[in-house]
């Protein structure tokens, strides 16, 4: 009973933390329209700014935490609204995910290039004080965070239903365009509620960071215990994202009693977040059909076969002479490259051509990686049979609950489903436990493909293959409902289509496609783990992908090989640091074209192309009359 | 017994009652016209009748069955096809493709013997008039080809009643006659057609019968003749007099 | 005579890459009240968007009271002095009447002010102010809406089918309203279904058919032109589609 009662208030500790950390989230969401990922990154960056501050140069720490949420945090916030978000506003889901997710990125690499890998102390408020109630002893930090919350929340509640600018910004959530005609400026209140919700990050990762010992990647992740929260609310509700906050802190808690013997499914306190965000999107009402939408970014043409094959061979030519110009360690970079480039090759399947979004992508190459592992021994070509057959359930399991809803949504569940396989499926002993697979490369037609140079020439015999394959499958018929379910779903159902199905089955291949992609990846580090798939890994493959260009094989390979010689050349902490900025930037900054670099420099390139026979780069087809304005409505 | 009827329809959005009893119905071989004041519920009509928007009451009746129950992509199947007033287009694809990717749709479900889709399709694009631009991306071409592209993907799927919504915006004057012109050919191959339509000449040329939707409430139904006549319809449009 | 309170030159506009305004040319003259009339899909609602900054013309001029304001933001334009209604909803249903009296402070009158005329005028509003102004009927909702116009003491008026939907009674008393706006000097342009009740109050009235201003003049000479804009040529078809069985 007395456990009970403790761990009940270390429950209502953390819930109250959650509920200021998902109060932000549901603030800037309902006003901007914008789901930020980036909101437990700020978090993050502000809990370190206030260690800085505070344990580094020993300011006292009312002064640290004024400073830091009252000055640093707004005045973040209100910059990423006016830098980044403004121009979002209108444009698709899928945009304005990258674009945070980019910002995510961006911030941790900030972090972890001003505050390198270093143990850090990070004491509670009043370290050691406390009292004792019921005979149960309580931190004065404990006391300080619950008493927070509750003022937030009164603040909150006095901000939003008593004064004038509170009442403008529940106005513009009512209609936006309104607020306007009454000489409101929707932008300014934005702002407001941006650096309001950049405040309560910041709140939220000061608290929190003396239980996470000040960790970039724990902290930024809060995001997804806020969104949890966020979830039961529907995104919207104030009062029921402070219940789920609650409801989730006291869940964790009370996992650690010891007569739920939560012991028995390993990694569930990890996950429980992810598995309470995942039940309350199965409990959201399936999606309506949106029609009226506007899309009018015209697109890269479609190579022919000859094309794609003439490219496929010059990539394969160019192949063998990097590999007999480059050293062997060399190739291993260009080569983890290309393998990512495999691995993008599924995006372009999933998002490019089927609209869909995945942030669990790495999951599936995990489970190829782990098949080629298990079956694959001696290079057994059985091994890269399976990887595709062991992921490609996994993918229909995660999208078959998911793919009613579309958008935001999706990509909350398939980030909750990758965050729960790292906490509860990798871990166990049969999988990768926590020890480390060796991965072997593959026999074929007894040909070893054992040294770097062959299995570099093979990685882009296969790429050129598997691109080759996508660029028919996008010419055939699947290729074609499926770009007109991504165009129109309304008009594909009223055709006769059942979109569920449709959808499953893109999902489905895009996961088969990374479990096969996984089989090389694996092959090419020769050994895998855990730790390689984490869902985090995700997000920087759905960066690239997005900047080389999701919707064309070219854009997987440029933004493959870019991945690839970023992850190999950051070893050391500052270094990644950087190659996070710099992916974080970039996608940010792309998040205005979505047929990224490859398409761009197609298009530099055109002149080119009468001039040299074999290069035809994917271009865009010349409009019939006149030139359209870009709009691209709210799609999701 | 026409082939598709509403039968009192009512749709309720948060208290506003978009549509109430409604009941309208397309016939074989007709053309019928829904018109109405902006915001008199057309589109919702639509959308209830094509399964994208669940009435709170009433039933949706095709080929003597109740179909309330059955799902868009079904309605689809069973030969029930439809435009947008807002575009739905497959903008990536071309002219013909959107043309043949409904025609595969149709083809897939129904479990056809093979037949060569390809030459239906350049049949449906040379009928509704798209040939020029067959090859050209759906995102590059004027608004009103993008119409016809629309219903010429409609055809495809082979419908036995077609919805359109608003058709001829976007057209000019001689696209917008050949428009009326193909409506007709269409009603003369037995397609049953409903049509809303803001071009009010146009739908007083080709119409059979026309209902007449204000408030979400069918005023006056009956040909264009006596439509034109009708006082309470002049009132919908006009005010009091 | 003053510079006219609006005036839109060659004015287009499209949603997206579906054009709807081809070329519109309007004027507001100070002090006067112009009916924009025409069926749907005309381009009314769209050409008032424009007016009011929520929509940005692909080409053409718009200038408000002489000045040129193309690319205005809507609450910038608000801030200046143009007042729109627009359609269908004119009010925050999620916020209460009070609260949707204090949205109308942000273009400079103050609460007492903005309460004082808004309640005065509608005093059914006084006893609902509590409630959420989506609750109230169809009727009340429009009156609270045009409660700001009468409090803002705006210099141009922008009315969207403000009667759509309602009964005639309310909408009688809704015009009366606007005739006391107008008495003030506030310029008014507003579009209508029903053209008559918008031609009793109007000065001038215009037709829109398919993107453009086909006809402008003193509502007497439009009147007799209007059954054909809205219900089709009379008699016989103009164009020749056959004898139909």
């Amino acid at each position: 009973m007395k456990d009970l009662l403790a761990f009940t208030v270390i429950g209502i500790v953390t819930g109250s933390v959650y509920a200021i950390a998902a109060s932000g989230l549901v603030l800037t969401y309902t006003t901007s329209g914008i789901f930020n990922f980036a909101h437990g990154g700020i978090g993050m960056l502000m809990a370190f700014t206030y260690w800085e501050f505070r344990f580094h140069h020993h300011w006292p720490a009312p002064l640290a935490l004024f400073v830091v949420v009252f000055v640093i945090a707004p005045a973040l916030g209100a910059l990423i609204e006016r830098v980044l978000m403004r121009n979002l506003h209108g444009r698709s889901t899928g945009t304005s995910l990258v674009v945070t997710i980019g910002l995510m990125v961006m911030l941790m690499g900030i972090a972890q290039g001003i505050w390198p890998p270093a143990a850090r102390p990070f004491p509670e408020f009043y370290s050691g004080h406390g009292v004792t109630i019921f005979g149960i002893f309580v931190t004065t930090h404990q006391i300080i965070t619950i008493i927070v919350a509750g003022l937030a929340a009164l603040i909150f509640w006095y901000l939003l239903n008593r004064t004038r600018t509170g009442v403008a910004m529940r106005a513009v959530v009512d209609d936006r365009n309104l607020a306007a005609l009454n000489g409101v400026s929707p932008a300014r209140v934005s702002m407001l509620s941006w650096a309001l919700g950049s405040s309560l990050a910041a709140l939220a990762g000061i608290l929190i960071a003396p239980a996470l010992n000040l960790e970039i990647l724990n902290l930024t992740l809060l995001v997804v215990v806020a969104y949890a929260a966020a979830v039961v609310g529907k995104l919207k509700s104030l009062p029921l994202t402070f219940a789920g906050a609650m409801i989730l802190g006291l869940l964790t808690s009370y996992l650690s009693l010891s007569w739920v013997h939560a012991e028995k499914i390993p990694g569930l306190p990890g996950a429980l977040p992810t598995i309470m965000l995942f039940a309350c999107l199965l409990l959201l009402p399936e999606e309506r059909l949106r029609v009226g939408r506007i899309t009018s970014e015209r697109g890269p043409r479609v190579p022919s076969l000859g094309e794609s094959l003439q490219g496929g061979i010059l990539l394969v030519v160019g192949a063998i002479v990097v590999s007999l110009v480059l050293s062997d360690a060399n190739l291993v970079r260009v080569g983890q490259g290309m393998a990512l480039a495999l691995v993008m090759l599924s995006l372009v399947v999933l998002m490019g051509y089927g609209g869909q979004i995945s942030l669990a992508q790495m999951t599936f190459v995990g489970m190829g990686a782990f098949a080629m592992a298990r079956f694959g021994l001696g290079g057994s070509p059985l091994g890269l049979l399976m990887a595709p057959l062991l992921a490609a359930p996994i993918g229909a399991l995660v999208a078959l609950p998911a793919l009613r809803l579309q958008g935001l949504y999706l990509a909350l569940a398939t980030m909750a489903f990758g965050v729960a396989a790292e906490n509860m499926l990798f871990p166990r002993a049969w999988l990768f436990g926590s020890s480390t697979r060796v991965v072997p490369r593959l026999h074929l037609f007894g040909v070893h493909f054992d040294g770097e140079k062959s299995f570099f020439v093979l990685l882009a015999i296969v790429f050129s293959l598997f691109g080759i394959g996508v660029l028919a499958l996008r010419r055939g018929r699947f290729g074609r409902l499926v770009s007109a379910m991504r165009d129109s779903p309304a008009a594909c159902t009223t055709l006769g289509v059942n979109l569920l199905t449709t959808r499953l089955a893109v999902f489905t291949l895009s996961a088969a496609m990374a479990g096969f992609a996984g089989a090389f990846y694996g092959g090419l580090r020769g050994s895998a783990q855990t730790n390689d798939f984490l869902m985090f890994q995700s997000l920087p493959l759905l960066l690239m992908a997005v900047i080389g260009g999701i919707t064309t094989v070219s854009g997987a390979l440029v933004g493959g090989l870019l991945l690839g010689l970023l992850q190999t050349q950051s070893s050391t902490g500052v270094l990644a640091g950087l190659v996070f900025l710099f992916t974080g930037a970039a996608a940010v900054s792309l998040g205005r074209n979505p047929h990224g670099v490859a398409f761009y420099i197609s298009q530099k390139l055109e002149p080119l192309k009468d001039k040299v026979p074999w290069f035809r780069p994917e271009e865009p087809d010349e409009p019939l009359t006149e030139e359209l304005p870009r709009i691209a409505a709210a799609a999701g | 017994m026409p082939l598709l009827q509403a039968e009192e329809i009512s749709v309720t959005f948060g208290g506003h009652r978009a549509l109430v009893d409604v009941s309208v119905d397309a016939e074989e071989g007709r053309i019928t016209g829904l018109i109405g004041p902006n915001g008199a519920g057309k589109t919702t009509c639509f959308n209830v009748l094509s399964g994208l928007q669940p009435p709170q009451g009433g039933r949706v009746i095709f080929d003597s069955q109740d179909i309330s129950a059955v799902p868009a992509y079904k309605r689809g199947r069973l030969g029930m096809a439809r435009t947008f007033q807002r575009i739905e287009v497959f903008g990536s694809l071309t002219v013909f493709e959107n043309v043949l990717v409904a025609a595969e749709i149709r083809h897939r479900w129904s479990r056809g013997e093979e037949i060569d889709l390809d030459a239906e399709c350049n049949d449906i694009i040379d009928l509704v008039g798209l040939r020029k631009v067959a090859d050209q991306r759906v995102d590059s071409i004027p608004t009103g080809l993008s119409r016809l592209t629309e219903l010429a993907r409609a055809l495809a799927t082979k419908p036995r009643v077609i919805l359109l919504d608003e058709p001829s915006s976007g057209l000019d004057d001689d696209e917008s006659e050949a428009f009326g012109d193909l409506l007709l050919t269409l009603a003369k191959r037995g397609v049953a057609i409903l049509l809303v339509e803001h071009d009010i000449d146009l739908v007083m040329q080709v119409c059979d019968r026309i209902h007449v939707l204000d408030f979400g409430t069918i005023i006056a139904v009956g040909t264009p003749v006596e439509i034109r006549k009708d006082k309470r319809v002049q009132k919908a449009y006009l005010g009091e007099d | 005579m003053d510079a006219p309170v609006l005036e839109m030159k060659d004015l287009h506009a499209a949603y997206g890459r579906i054009p709807v305004l081809f070329g519109v040319d309007l004027v507001v003259p100070a002090r006067s009240v112009v009916a924009l009339l025409g069926p749907n899909g005309a381009g009314k609602t769209t050409t008032l968007r424009v007016a009011c900054g929520q929509h940005v013309p692909t080409s053409g001029c718009l200038h408000v009271a002489g000045k040129h304001v193309n690319g205005a933001g809507a609450d910038d334009l608000a801030r200046a002095g143009v007042c729109t209604i627009p359609e269908g909803r004119g009010i925050f249903a999620n916020l209460t009447v009070d609260e949707n009296l204090t949205m109308m402070t942000y273009t400079g009158a103050s609460i007492a002010d903005v309460r004082e005329r808004a309640f005065g005028r509608f005093p059914r509003l006084f006893e609902r102010r509590e409630q959420l102004a989506g609750t109230m009927s169809g009727g009340e909702q429009q009156m609270l809406a045009l409660a700001r116009a009468l409090a803002t003491e705006p210099a141009l008026l922008l009315l969207d089918e403000i009667s759509m939907g309602l009964a005639p009674l309310i909408v009688a008393e809704l015009y009366e309203a606007v005739r006391n706006i107008a008495a003030d000097g506030v310029a008014i342009l507003l579009t209508e279904q029903y053209a008559r009740t918008a031609l009793e109050v109007a000065d001038y009235a215009a037709v829109m058919t398919q993107g453009r201003v086909r006809q402008m003049g003193e509502p007497a000479d439009i009147a007799s032109e209007l059954s054909g804009a809205y219900l089709g040529s009379h008699g016989e078809a103009k164009r020749s589609r056959g004898a139909k069985q």
